[in-house]
């Protein structure tokens, strides 16, 4: 196969040994095994270091505004259905500049999926506090810590009614794939947060600090992932222990699923029908 | 034969029925009409009211004078009753007083209690005014039963009936329907524009005056096939369409004033990453919230250069209903053509005022889309988002076609792959490709609209929906006069099209701007642009419009 169809990565602007490059090998790795060719996936990114993914790969790439990332991704999906639409930004991205369109997208429930790359810290802007840092966290922005509480996203993400609510650390290859997998295999809005160390400004949420703390759901007792609130309850634990896996998931109809006229087609491919508009302009006579 | 009524009460008194069926009937009588609706932003109570006039021929626009007030309360008697002419009559029911010999007092709601429904009241309205008028009732039967359940429409019927029989004809509305026409307003001229350039997606958030784009479309998105989407805001709203406009299909957006601010940022993403997007900006005073349900035209200035950055735009000011449905439907050609936001502002005057005009033909209707073929790129050939032409229009490729070919684009400066770069050399020729395209844009701009007189004395100069007074305005200074008065009403307003004026400015005494603002801003776009001076401005923006009368008043005046 030549290389334009396989996923291929383009040379990146992250900082050596940043977790993004363990999300972008994971993403082609899962992408590959999925068989998906690389001008069937759409990547859609708002403005940041996580942002900058689309540009690392050989797929249709969307570089949206800061924190605007779901809106277009959503409307490519509602008007092509045949992309793998897909969303992999930031935490301040996300949650903050974004935050009303995470909350807004969950409710919409396009089938889209969303990889945050939680570095809890602004990176591109050189390490302020993201909506993720944790309390006390000293930033240039808070000097004397962060005094806000952070936001929860994956149990803000059960309450609005997300169908698919799933958390992975970049430090665990092999279940950052299954992660990615089961939520780009889930009918509507998948969110997979990423705990990503950020090596240049988060000097308190390292890799060391993240592998000290993470454990899988699946280890030990058995975890319902359909039981809200269990799942909601377990996705508040955050600090000495910090749980990985697919926190919360629910079959329900995705977006399009609610119109007739995408069951059998794509907004994109349906013929403009002259006759239908003659007959509103008649309504009118 | 031109009639002007006005009616008026409070909101929720059933006014809005009363003005709605009074125009269906009107319009399927064959006659043509104008309504212009005043209402406060508020759902109950206020002061609210439609103004109707009609004729055997086309109306251009609405006038102050009336022939008839229907008062649903003291209220509208006491306000408009010095707009009322001497041979004029107040209709109303027994709770409204006055010792002028013009008013009429029905007992309307009397009536409708009788037949068993007192929400029939407007119904014996309804008789009255149409057996004043000497119109047909012949058809009452289907618009009822078009609105109500069968026994409410007969009780409805009944009351109609009884309140024929509590007068006697007094004026003839005779009828010569000039062709095949259509009732409708401003914003269902964008909105059928919009489906007939062959729209899928459109979202948006409400905020009056452009919501009725929007309900329109929502009622008739099944059956056209066509995502209409309610964002959470107006970020959303925008980005949802260009990212639906991404994918290649046709997508929309519409707003006022405070949800375009929201808009701007985006607004230049589609500038930047070359993304068509047709935005509806419906006028309204601002800033800020302003004033919710009346009329200005203040954005004209704010729709030419919002953004940070520079890039091309076009701006279209929608000047009626027609010119709405064709320009809507161009303005998807061009954005597609240009691969660029095209803005259309239209403002509450036209947005509301519903109005009789010649039929909308859909066969006038090209759909251009300027698609790249895959072809080539099927074949081989490289594929760049951004190529570097002549035009500075580069192909548009619609993603997911081509296999082994991916689409890039960004809001970070780019190279002609759509990689992030910031080479200065590529900069550059990034933006001038990006300005060669709005220097291709000015070659297909059209010329203002000449009203009047051609080889005038006066200029009067106008953008967008003020053509409906300015048409009449015209006529009424031609009347009787020695100095000939033509006006110039700008359709597409940004690339600025000057040859027109220029050819004019040079033959004229006097040029006048006629606007809904306080600052004069064509005036301003006038001399920024030409270095052309007015000498004189007719100027409103209290919210209410201009009427063509007061627009000759002061042009006489200046
Ligand atoms: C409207 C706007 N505000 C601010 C910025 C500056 N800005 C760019 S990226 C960013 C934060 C990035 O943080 P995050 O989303 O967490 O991504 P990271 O760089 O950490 O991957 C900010 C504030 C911008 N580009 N646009
Ligand atoms: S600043 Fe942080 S997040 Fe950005 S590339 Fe460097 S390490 Fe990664
Ligand atoms: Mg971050």
């Amino acid at each position: 196969m030549d290389k334009k169809h396989k996923f291929e990565t383009i040379e990146t602007a992250w900082c050596p040994g940043c977790g993004n490059f363990a999300i972008l090998d994971a993403l082609k790795e899962t992408l590959t095994e999925l068989k998906v060719k690389p001008h069937e996936v759409l990547i859609v990114g708002g403005i940041g270091q996580a942002a900058k993914t689309p540009q690392y790969l050989n797929v249709n790439g969307y570089e949206s505004l800061h924190g605007r990332a779901l809106p277009p991704a959503a409307a490519a999906k509602i008007a092509n259905q045949k992309l793998k639409v897909i969303v992999n930004t930031g935490d301040g991205d996300s949650y903050g500049e974004g935050g009303n369109h995470f909350i807004h997208n969950i409710r919409r429930n396009v089938d889209i999926t969303h990889f945050v790359h939680d570095n809890q810290i602004y990176g591109l802007t050189k390490g302020q506090s993201s909506p993720t840092s944790d309390l006390g966290h000293i930033t240039d922005f808070t000097p004397e810590g962060v005094i806000d509480r952070p936001i929860n996203p994956v149990a803000t993400a059960i309450a609005l009614g997300a169908g698919f609510v799933a958390r992975a650390f970049t430090g665990d290859k092999e279940h950052l794939m299954e992660m990615m997998k089961e939520a780009l295999n889930h009918n509507g809005y998948a969110l997979v947060d990423i705990l990503q160390p950020c090596v240049s400004f988060n000097k308190v949420n390292t890799f060391a600090w993240y592998s000290k703390r993470v454990y899988k759901l699946t280890e030990g007792k058995k975890y319902d992932s359909t039981d809200k609130g269990a799942a909601f309850q377990k996705a508040l634990e955050w600090g000495d222990k910090i749980p990985l896996g697919i926190l919360y998931r629910e079959e329900k109809k995705s977006y399009t699923d609610h119109f007739d006229f995408l069951k059998t087609t794509t907004l994109l491919e349906l013929p403009h029908d002259k006759k239908v508009v003659r007959g509103f302009i008649e309504e009118f006579f | 034969m031109d009639y002007n009524i006005l009616i008026g009460g409070a909101a929720g008194q059933g006014m809005d029925t009363l003005a709605t069926v009074f125009s269906k009937i009107l319009h399927k009588s064959g006659l043509c009409l104008f309504t212009l609706q005043d209402y406060m932003s508020r759902v109950r109570g206020g002061h609210n009211y439609y103004q109707i006039r009609f004729s055997d021929t086309f109306v251009k626009s609405h006038r102050e004078d009336l022939d008839g007030i229907i008062a649903l309360n003291q209220e509208t008697l006491d306000l408009h009753i010095g707009r009322l002419k001497q041979d004029g009559f107040i209709l109303a029911d027994e709770n409204v007083t006055s010792k002028d010999s013009r008013l009429i007092t029905i007992p309307a709601a009397l009536i409708a209690k009788e037949v068993g429904n007192v929400k029939t009241t407007s119904s014996v309205t309804l008789g009255f005014l149409c057996k004043l008028f000497s119109i047909e009732s012949t058809f009452m039967g289907d618009i009822f039963s078009g609105m109500f359940a069968e026994s409410v429409a007969k009780q409805n019927i009944e009351s109609f009936t009884r309140g024929q029989a509590l007068t006697e004809s007094k004026y003839k509305a005779s009828k010569a329907r000039p062709g095949k026409t259509m009732l409708v307003h401003g914003n269902h001229g964008i909105a059928l524009g919009a489906l007939a350039a062959g729209l899928r997606f459109y979202s948006a958030y409400p905020m009056t005056p452009s919501t009725t784009i929007m309900s329109f479309l929502a009622k008739k998105a099944k059956a056209a096939k066509v995502i209409v989407e309610q964002a959470e805001d107006e970020i959303a709203a925008i980005h949802m369409a260009i990212g639906a406009s991404y994918t290649g299909v046709r997508a929309m957006t519409g707003t006022s004033g405070g949800g375009f601010s929201l808009m701007v940022e985006a607004l230049g993403f589609a500038g930047i990453a070359e993304i068509p997007v047709v935005i509806a900006l419906i006028q309204r005073p601002g800033p800020a919230t302003g004033l919710p349900t009346r009329t200005e035209q203040s954005d004209l200035m704010y729709a030419i250069n919002a953004s940070h950055g520079e890039f091309g735009r076009m701006v279209i000011a929608l000047r009626n209903p027609e010119d709405a449905f064709y320009q809507t439907a161009r303005a998807f050609n061009i954005a597609d053509k240009y691969q660029m936001p095209v803005i259309l502002l239209g403002d509450q005057y036209l947005a509301d005022a519903v109005q009789t005009v010649k039929a909308f033909d859909i066969d006038k209707i090209k759909i251009e889309r300027h698609l790249a073929e895959p072809k080539p790129y099927l074949n081989g050939k490289d594929y760049n988002r951004y190529e570097l032409t002549q035009s500075g229009i580069s192909p548009r490729l619609i993603p997911g076609l081509v296999p082994g070919t991916a689409v890039n684009i960004d809001s970070d400066e780019h190279d002609v792959h759509g990689n992030i770069t910031e080479a200065a050399d590529v900069r550059n020729s990034m933006v001038e490709k990006r300005a060669r395209k709005f220097e291709r844009l000015k070659r297909e701009v059209m010329e203002p609209e000449l009203l009047g007189d051609d080889s005038m004395d006066i200029l009067l100069l106008g953008w967008g929906s003020i053509y409906s007074q300015l048409s009449e305005a015209v006529d009424i200074l031609n009347q009787n006069s020695k100095r000939k008065y033509g006006a110039l009403v700008f359709g597409d307003i940004w690339p600025f099209p000057q040859t027109t004026l220029i050819e004019k400015a040079r033959i004229v005494k006097k040029i006048i701007n006629v606007e809904q603002n306080h600052d004069g801003q064509l005036a301003r776009l006038v001399r920024e642009v030409t270095g052309i001076q007015m000498d004189g401005s007719v100027l409103r923006y209290d919210g209410h419009p201009l009427s063509p009368a007061e627009i000759a008043r002061k042009v006489k005046e200046i």
